[in-house]
This record gives C-alpha cells, structure tokens and sequence, in this order.
C-alpha cells in the first residue's frame, strides 16, 4: 500500500471538498431562503469564472480590480434571475421549481458555450512561486489559495448570520416565513439578497477552480457535486453543507485510490459519490445534520 | 390538471359509465380516428411504389422521432403527471430498452417485433428495482436520487460491454414483418405508429381504471390516498415500472431504426429533454404528451429554418449562426422549458383545451 499516495490524496480531497463545500453552502442558503433547489447552482461557477476571465484578458483589468467587478456582477445577475424568473413560480408545485433551475442550467450552459467556446482556457498567471512545500508534501499555490479562500467565505458567512442585521433577517425568514414578515422583515428582500450571496459566493469559488484548473464549461459538473454533499450533510445545515463537501471530496479521492491501488475500474472517482448520495438516501435520507420530517398516516 | 374539457354548464354526467368514456362525444372520437388514418396515410405512395411522394423521407424521419419519443415521454408523464413522482432519469432508462432489444435478439433470435416489448419488460424491471428506493423517498430527494440513477445507469452503460458494446456501441437488426426485412423510413413508420397508437391507447386506458385512479390519488395527496386505502408503496413502485416500460420500448423502437446505439446518446440533456416534453405538453395529460413531443422534435428543425433564412445577412455575420447552431437548439430547449414554466404551466393540451371551449361555448363564455 502506497502511504504517500493515499496521504496525498486525502489532502487534496479535503482542498477540494473545501471547494464542494464552498458551492454547498451557496446551495443550502438558497435552498433554506427560499424553498428553492437550484440546480442551475454550477452554472454561477461558470458564469462567474467566464465573466471574470473575460474582464481580465479581453478587457485587461488588473486581478485586485477584476475580481470584486466579477462580484458586482453576480450580485447583480443573482437578484434579476430571482426577480424575473423565481419570483413568478412562488406557490408552485416543487416539479415546476426544480424544472425552471434545470431549465436555467442548460440555457446558461449553452450560452457560456456560444460566447466563449468550448475549449479550456487558462487564467493569466497570478501567483509567481508555483508550488509551495508543506509538511513535507509539495502543494500548489493555487490549492493553497483556494483553501484559504473557503476558510475566509465560511468564516464570513459565520459572522453574517450570527451578527449581521441581514444575515438575523435571513435566519428568521428561514425559520418561519410569516413571522418574520409580520416583524417587519421583507421576505422578497430576503429572497434577493439570498440569491445574490449565493451567485457571488459560487463565483468566488469558480474563479479559484478557474485559476487552478482553467475556465471550461466542465465546471459546471461542481453544481451536480453539490447534491451528494448537501444531501450526506442535511439539505438545510449550512454547517452540514460544508461538512458533506468535505466528506464527499475526501470519500472521492479514497475511491479514486482505492481504484488506481486495488480494483482498475477506471472512473470510480467520478461515480462514487453518486453511490454514497444513493446509499445516504436509503438509510438516512435527512442527512447528518438535516431537520427531520416526521410525518405519519 | 388532468380532466376533460370544460363543459357548458347544466351538463351533468349521471352515471358512471358517462365518466369513464374516452372521448367526451362521437364527434371528437370520429375526429381523432380521422387524423391518426389520415396521418398513416401520408407515407402510403411510396411504400406502395405509386411513383410519388406525399412525404419525403425527411418528414418521415422526424415523424418516427416523434413516435418513439412520444412513447418514452409518455411513460415520464404516467411517472410525473400521473404519480406526482419526480424523475431526471428517464433518457437511462430509454437507454437501457434501446440496448435490451438487441441483446434479447442476439441471445434468444426471437423475431424483433416480439423482442422490442420484451425489452420494455426488461427495463421494467430495471425500472422496479430503483422504484423500491423511490418509494421511501419523494418530491426534491426523489428528484436527486434519480439525478444519481442517471449518472450510474450511464456509467453501468460504459462498463458493461457484454450488454452494450462499450464504447463501440451495439448494432441493432432491422425489423421484420412476415419475412420482409423493412429498412426504409417509409415502412419503419408504420411499425412505429403501431406501437405508439397501442401504448396511447393502453395509457388512456390505465387511467380510466382503478390503478390509474390510484396513481392520481397518490399524485394530489398522498397522506389522504393512504388512508383512503390505497397502498403507496405498490403505486409508486409500480408506476416507476410503467414509466420505465414505456421508455424501454420507446427506446427499443429508436435503436431498431438506428441500427446502431451509441452509449453516448443518453446524457441528462436527454432526460431534461424528456421532462420539457411533458411540461411543454402538460403534465397528466395524454394528448398533451404528444404535442410536447411534437414541439420539442419540431424546436431544432424551426432554429435550423431559422438560422439557414438568415444566413449571409448581418445578423448571421454578428452572432456566427451556422457554426453555434448546436448551442442555440440546446438553448431554445432551456428557454422554452422556462418560458412555459412562468407563462403557460399547464402547457400546451391546457391551451388545446381553452381553444376548443371556446369554440363550443361561443358566444357565451360560460
């Protein structure tokens, strides 16, 4: 058994999970906000990343400057596809809610496509040193970026929902939505604002996979990762999401050494976390940190 | 969402057999006959060899799509419409029919039209299998569950050579009838209307009795169905295997008329494609499903019309049409989904529905 290997793996699953778990969060905050399950959540990955790359080298703003116009943008973007296309569907039936987002997936997928190709494009060279040694094991600068970036948004949204104005708002309409709203919370606000964090939040972490890996519309798979993650952490735990995020980066790298080392499948690494969502679904289907539904006849 | 049309009012049924007819008179049955001959008709000069054609083999072409993925979309509609059961898995099982029919003919050599229901039979039984952790689990979680069907089912397509061919595909025997191996469209038509006007018509027929009952009981309220009697499990579960057999034959059909599958056809854009179908149509409606499935066949062939009327001219130059034809037809299959979503939900047999009342209530709007 190759020990370094494996230790290698599971640290990057951990720097990748830390992504899924970025993306996860992003998820359930939309999710808890508005009862709304956004499988359009890889294309704010995308969308962010393209928009981001575009500013930088087609328009060649500098990266300190780029970066938050990419922000201002997704905020933007958020609040419009909430306001024209979500805020209609309010009411519906949850078929009609999951088929708007899949809608918006393959339409936003398409578009990325036609505006900038299908091939993968690398980001301008940010950081000078490549590769930095770490207790012994050689890491990335981009995965070391990226790393501290998750930590930095899981502390921010910490803060913002336990002290921020805001952030209380978004918790009680969360909570109950018409108790907030008769406490003076406006829940079409709310449901903006969630959006918005939301597309930002995934853009961040689509440009950090951008600069890692380049921009290509493979990013948008991060949005399908998503599922087994928040469903293995509880679909409305935020803590949960990052958990599940990580578990699912780690569970997926194991497999991945468990294919290469033992069994020569091929793609396990790609396919095991669907296995693990089935298997978290038929035996404990609210997750690790979920509300459970108790409902009987 | 389901139901008749809109009856003036003062028109009462009084038994139950006036509930349970098909067709709400004689004249929209007579109606409905009337179009499905006409339609068989249209190929009929060439297959007899009369020296023209009424349809080219163009038409004819998109005319079997339409048949065989009507059939498959229908199933998703028993599925979702019907049951209320959610699933973004549905191109997977239309796969899993696609290569059946051929594995069933390779290893038993039983004629192909017995083979294509046998398929559906099989990926009914598939379809069983990941109907029993459906029935623990519904709405969103459903939903994801088959998300992950579609990924391993794919996935299982990839890997299992012996079913599939791998990566190099199967190839399908054309279909015979009384010893006459039928390789033109204009022939593999009426096979495929045959089965679609059979599986319509079982379908229309399962809703009238008391399973089909039960399903729509189960769809608009569960916990009331329960009690009222109606075992869950067995519905959800056996609506899973209905919508999977429909898919199965459904995708028996196409690879009979490919001649070869590839496993690469069966992505989600496939099963989203599936649920635009049934939306864009109606969700539990029959006819509804077919006029989806017509719409969603028709949407590329209207953005090709469209790009080739443009082409040369400015608009063309600017937004390079011809080459990204193939995002523009993926991003017509999204937006329409969410146009009908926000501005027409109960899709286009509601729409069918408002015009004929209209038509039949004239000058009065009650």
């Amino acid at each position: 058994m190759n020990t370094l290997f494996l230790i290698q793996l599971i640290v990057q699953g951990l720097i990748v999970g830390a992504l899924y778990g970025v993306v996860a969060m992003s998820f359930v905050l939309i999710y808890k906000a508005s009862q709304v399950v956004n499988f359009a959540q890889g294309e704010f990955l995308l969308i962010g990343a393209w928009v981001c790359w575009w500013i930088l080298t087609d328009l060649g703003v500098p990266f300190w400057l780029g970066f938050p116009m990419t922000f201002l943008f997704m905020a933007v973007f958020g609040i419009m596809l909430q306001v024209v296309v979500l805020r209609p569907l309010i009411g519906e039936p949850i078929i009609s809610v999951i088929m708007v987002t899949i809608g918006l997936s393959i339409f936003f997928q398409a578009l990325m496509k036609w505006m900038f190709g299908v091939f993968e494009q690398p980001f301008p060279q940010i950081f000078e040193t490549r590769s930095v040694a770490f207790l012994g094991l050689q890491i990335q600068s981009v995965y070391l970026m990226s790393t501290v970036v998750c930590l930095l948004i899981m502390v921010a949204f910490w803060w913002f929902f336990q002290y921020s104005k805001t952030g209380l708002a978004m918790r009680a309409t969360a909570f109950d939505q018409q108790a907030a709203q008769s406490m003076g919370v406006s829940v079409r606000q709310v449901f903006a604002i969630s959006w918005a964090i939301s597309a930002m939040v995934s853009a961040v972490a689509g440009v950090v996979v951008g600069v890692a890996f380049g921009v290509s519309s493979a990013l948008s798979f991060f949005g399908i990762k998503v599922f087994p993650a928040v469903i293995l952490g509880g679909l409305d735990s935020i803590l949960g999401a990052v958990i599940g995020g990580l578990l699912i980066g780690v569970l997926e790298n194991v497999a991945h050494f468990l294919d290469v080392e033992y069994l020569q499948w091929g793609n396990l690494q790609r396919i095991a976390p669907f296995y693990i969502l089935v298997i978290i679904l038929m035996i404990k289907p609210y997750g690790l940190f979920g509300t459970k539904d108790i409902e009987r006849v | 969402m389901a139901g008749g049309l809109p009856r003036p009012c003062g028109d009462f049924r009084t038994s139950y057999g006036a509930d349970q007819t098909v067709m709400a008179d004689r004249m929209s049955r007579n109606w409905a006959i009337g179009l499905v001959v006409l339609i068989a008709l249209l190929p009929l000069p060439t297959v007899l060899g009369l020296g023209f054609d009424l349809v080219d083999a163009y038409i004819v072409n998109l005319m079997i799509q339409i048949c065989y993925l009507g059939i498959a979309a229908l199933g998703l509609n028993i599925l979702v419409g019907f049951t209320g059961q959610i699933s973004i898995g549905h191109a997977v099982f239309f796969g899993f029919g696609a290569f059946a029919s051929p594995f069933i003919f390779n290893n038993t050599g039983l004629p192909v039209l017995v083979c294509i229901p046998l398929a559906g039979l099989m990926t009914a039984a598939v379809g069983l299998i990941f109907g029993v952790p459906a029935a623990r689990i519904k709405g969103l979680y459903l939903a994801i569950a088959t998300l992950a069907a579609q990924f391993i089912l794919e996935d299982f397509f990839a890997r299992a050579s012996w079913f599939t061919g791998g990566v190099a595909g199967a190839m399908a025997e054309p279909v015979t009838v009384f010893g006459h191996q039928i390789f033109a469209d204009h022939e593999y038509f009426y096979v495929a209307l045959g089965f679609t006007i059979v599986m319509f018509l079982l379908a229309t027929n399962l809703m009238r009795s008391r399973d089909g009952r039960a399903l729509i009981a189960v769809r608009d309220h569960y916990l009331s169905a329960e009690i009222m009697g109606i075992n869950l499990t067995k519905y959800r579960i056996l609506s899973f295997g209905i919508g999977s057999f429909y898919a199965g034959v459904g995708g028996a059909l196409y690879a009979h008329y490919l001649g070869f599958v590839s496993i690469e056809a069966f992505n989600i854009l496939l099963s989203i494609q599936f649920l635009g179908m049934i939306i864009i149509g109606g969700l539990g409606s029959i006819l509804g499903t077919l006029m989806g499935t017509t719409f969603m066949v028709l949407l590329p062939e209207v953005m090709d019309a469209g790009a080739r009327a443009l082409q040369g001219s400015i608009i063309d130059r600017a937004l390079d049409l011809q080459s990204s034809i193939n995002f523009l037809r993926e991003m017509a299959i999204g937006a329409a989904i969410v146009l009908f979503l926000i501005f027409e939900p109960d899709g286009l047999a509601h729409r069918w529905r408002m015009i004929r009342a209209s038509f039949r209530l004239y000058p009065f709007s009650y």
